[in-house]
C-alpha cells in the first residue's frame, strides 16, 4: 500500500471519528433571544396568500403529523416545540402565533432565504399546512414551565 | 489504481460509523440520479453520498462506476459539493477517473411557479471516466470501449455551466436542466439536457412515526442526453435515456435511491442500474466550528 493512501485514510478516520464523537455532545440548545426584527418577514406576506385558510384546520389528525414533520425538518433550527434555537427564533412568540394560517404557509413555502431559512416547498402542500396547523396549536411559550412543551392538539 | 476491497472497507468503516451515532434526522429527497430540482442543501447541513451504475457495453466490457459526494448547504442559496469518482471495467481494471467542484446558486429570493438554479462546475476527468453524471455533446457507447490503460492518459479540463429550472405543481416536482459544457483545452461548448417530474406516494404526513408511509416514497421518471455542440448542433449522434425512479427517504436521515436505465436509440447503453445512498449531516458547519474551538 502506498503511504499517500495510508495517510489519506488514517486523516479519513480521525476526521469522520471526530465528528462521530462531536454528534454525540447533545447540550440542548439555549433558546435565542428574538428581537421584533426576526418576525419581520411575516408582514411581508401577500395579501392573497394571508388570507388562505388551512384546508386541516378541523382535521385532529393534522397537528400530531405536523409535529412529527416539525421534528423532522424544523426543530433542528428552531428548537423542541418551536421554543427557539441558536439559528432560529421562537415559534411560539405572539408575532407567530397571531399570524394567519395563510401567512406561516407562506414564510414555509418561500423561506427567508437571505437570513438562512431555506425553501420548504421540497415537502408536498398538505404537508406545510400540516406543519402549520401543528405551530398553532403550541400556543405563546407558558413562562412559568419554558421546557413543558404544550399538547399538539390543544387547539 | 484503486482497489474494490479498500473502497468498500472505507464504505463500510463510514456506514457502521453514521449507523452508531445517527444525527438528527432530515431529509426529502427527491428521487432523480441525473436531473437536478430547485432544492438547495439546508444550511450548514452535510450529505454524504455513494452512487453506483452498473452498465452494459456491446462490443466491450460492461463497467461498474461510482462517486463519492459531498455536498454542504454554504447557505439557504449557495450549496457546494465535491466529488471523487471511479469506475471498474469487467476483466479490464479498477481506475479512479478524477474530481469534481461544484456550485448551485438560487438567485430568487421567493417561491415562483418556476424556480431557476444556476450551476457551475470545474471537472477535473481522465478519458477512462464513466460516471453518466451527465450526458452531454456527441457522448456515445462506443466511447466507453477503450481500454481503461489508454483511456486515462487523456486528461481532461471541464468547466460545466447549467440552468435548472424547477416547479412544484399538485404535489409533482417537475425539473429541467440545460447545460453546456467546455473542455478547456479548447474544444466547443457542448450542451445536453435533463428531464424529470416526480411525486411522493402520498402527499399527507402520517401521525405516526414510521418508516414505510407511503409519504417516505417518492417516485418519477427520468429522461437524459446529448444535444450536440456548437459545430453540430442537434440528435445527430447523440445518446439518450430514460429512467424510472424511486427513492426511500427514512426518518432517520438514510435516503436511498434506485433507478433502471434504459437507453432510447443505438448510440445509447442498452441498460444500466443505477443506485445511491445518502445520510444527512443537519448541523455539520457547526460541528467543525465546535472542533476547532469556535461557537456554534
Amino acid at each position: 500500500m502506498k503511504p499517500h493512501f495510508i495517510a489519506l485514510a488514517v486523516s479519513g478516520m480521525l476526521l469522520v471519528g471526530s465528528l462521530c464523537v462531536a454528534q454525540k455532545d447533545s447540550h440542548p440548545e439555549k433558546p435565542a433571544k428574538n428581537s421584533a426584527h426576526d418576525y419581520t418577514e411575516l408582514t411581508k406576506a401577500p395579501e392573497k396568500a394571508r388570507v388562505k385558510p388551512n384546508p386541516f384546520e378541523k382535521d385532529p389528525d393534522a397537528a400530531i403529523a405536523g409535529q412529527f414533520l416539525f421534528e423532522n425538518h424544523c426543530a433542528e433550527c428552531h428548537g423542541e416545540a418551536g421554543i427557539g434555537g441558536k439559528k432560529a427564533p421562537s415559534l411560539r412568540a405572539q408575532e407567530v402565533q397571531n399570524a394567519s394560517s395563510g401567512t406561516l404557509f407562506w414564510l414555509l413555502t418561500s423561506g427567508v432565504t437571505r437570513k438562512g431559512m431555506p425553501v420548504w416547498s421540497k415537502l408536498p402542500e398538505a404537508q406545510r399546512w400540516q406543519i402549520v396547523r401543528y405551530l398553532k396549536s403550541l400556543g405563546p411559550k407558558p413562562d412559568a414551565n419554558p421546557d413543558k412543551p404544550a399538547s399538539p392538539t390543544a387547539r | 489504481m484503486l482497489r474494490p476491497t479498500r473502497f468498500l472497507a472505507s464504505s463500510l468503516f463510514l456506514t457502521v460509523c453514521f449507523a452508531l451515532f445517527p444525527p438528527a434526522p432530515r431529509a426529502q429527497e427527491k428521487p432523480y440520479i441525473v436531473t437536478y430540482d430547485q432544492f438547495l442543501e439546508e444550511p450548514r447541513s452535510l450529505e454524504v453520498e455513494y452512487f453506483s451504475t452498473f452498465g452494459t457495453q456491446r462490443d466491450g466490457n460492461q463497467f461498474h462506476s461510482y462517486w463519492l459526494e459531498l455536498e454542504y448547504g454554504a447557505t439557504a442559496w449557495w450549496t457546494t459539493e465535491f466529488y471523487l469518482d471511479a469506475q471498474t471495467t469487467f476483466h479490464d481494471s479498477t481506475v479512479y477517473t478524477g474530481f469534481r467542484w461544484e456550485n448551485r446558486f438560487r438567485p430568487l429570493r421567493r417561491e415562483h411557479f418556476i424556480n431557476p438554479v444556476l450551476y457551475v462546475e470545474y471537472e477535473r476527468v481522465n478519458g477512462a471516466d464513466k460516471l453518466l453524471k451527465e450526458v452531454e455533446g456527441h457522448d456515445v457507447e462506443s466511447n466507453f470501449a477503450v481500454p481503461n490503460a489508454a483511456a486515462r492518459q487523456e486528461i481532461k479540463n471541464e468547466l460545466e455551466l447549467k440552468l435548472i429550472l424547477g416547479s412544484n405543481f399538485k404535489g409533482w416536482n417537475v425539473s429541467e436542466n440545460f447545460l453546456s459544457v467546455k473542455n478547456l483545452a479548447g474544444e466547443p461548448w457542448e450542451f445536453g439536457y435533463a428531464l424529470g417530474a416526480s411525486r411522493p406516494l402520498a402527499l399527507k404526513g402520517a401521525p405516526k412515526r414510521c418508516n414505510f408511509c407511503p409519504q417516505n416514497f417518492v417516485a418519477g421518471v427520468e429522461m437524459y442526453g446529448g444535444l450536440g455542440d456548437t459545430a453540430s448542433f442537434g440528435l445527430r449522434e447523440t445518446s439518450h435515456y430514460l429512467a424510472p425512479v424511486v427513492a426511500w427517504n427514512m426518518p432517520s436521515g438514510w435516503t436511498l435511491r434506485a433507478s433502471p436505465t434504459f437507453g432510447l436509440n443505438d448510440n445509447s447503453r442498452r441498460f444500466m442500474i443505477r443506485w445511491g445512498v445518502a445520510k444527512e449531516f443537519s448541523g455539520f458547519g457547526d460541528l467543525v466550528k465546535k472542533l476547532f474551538g469556535g461557537r456554534s
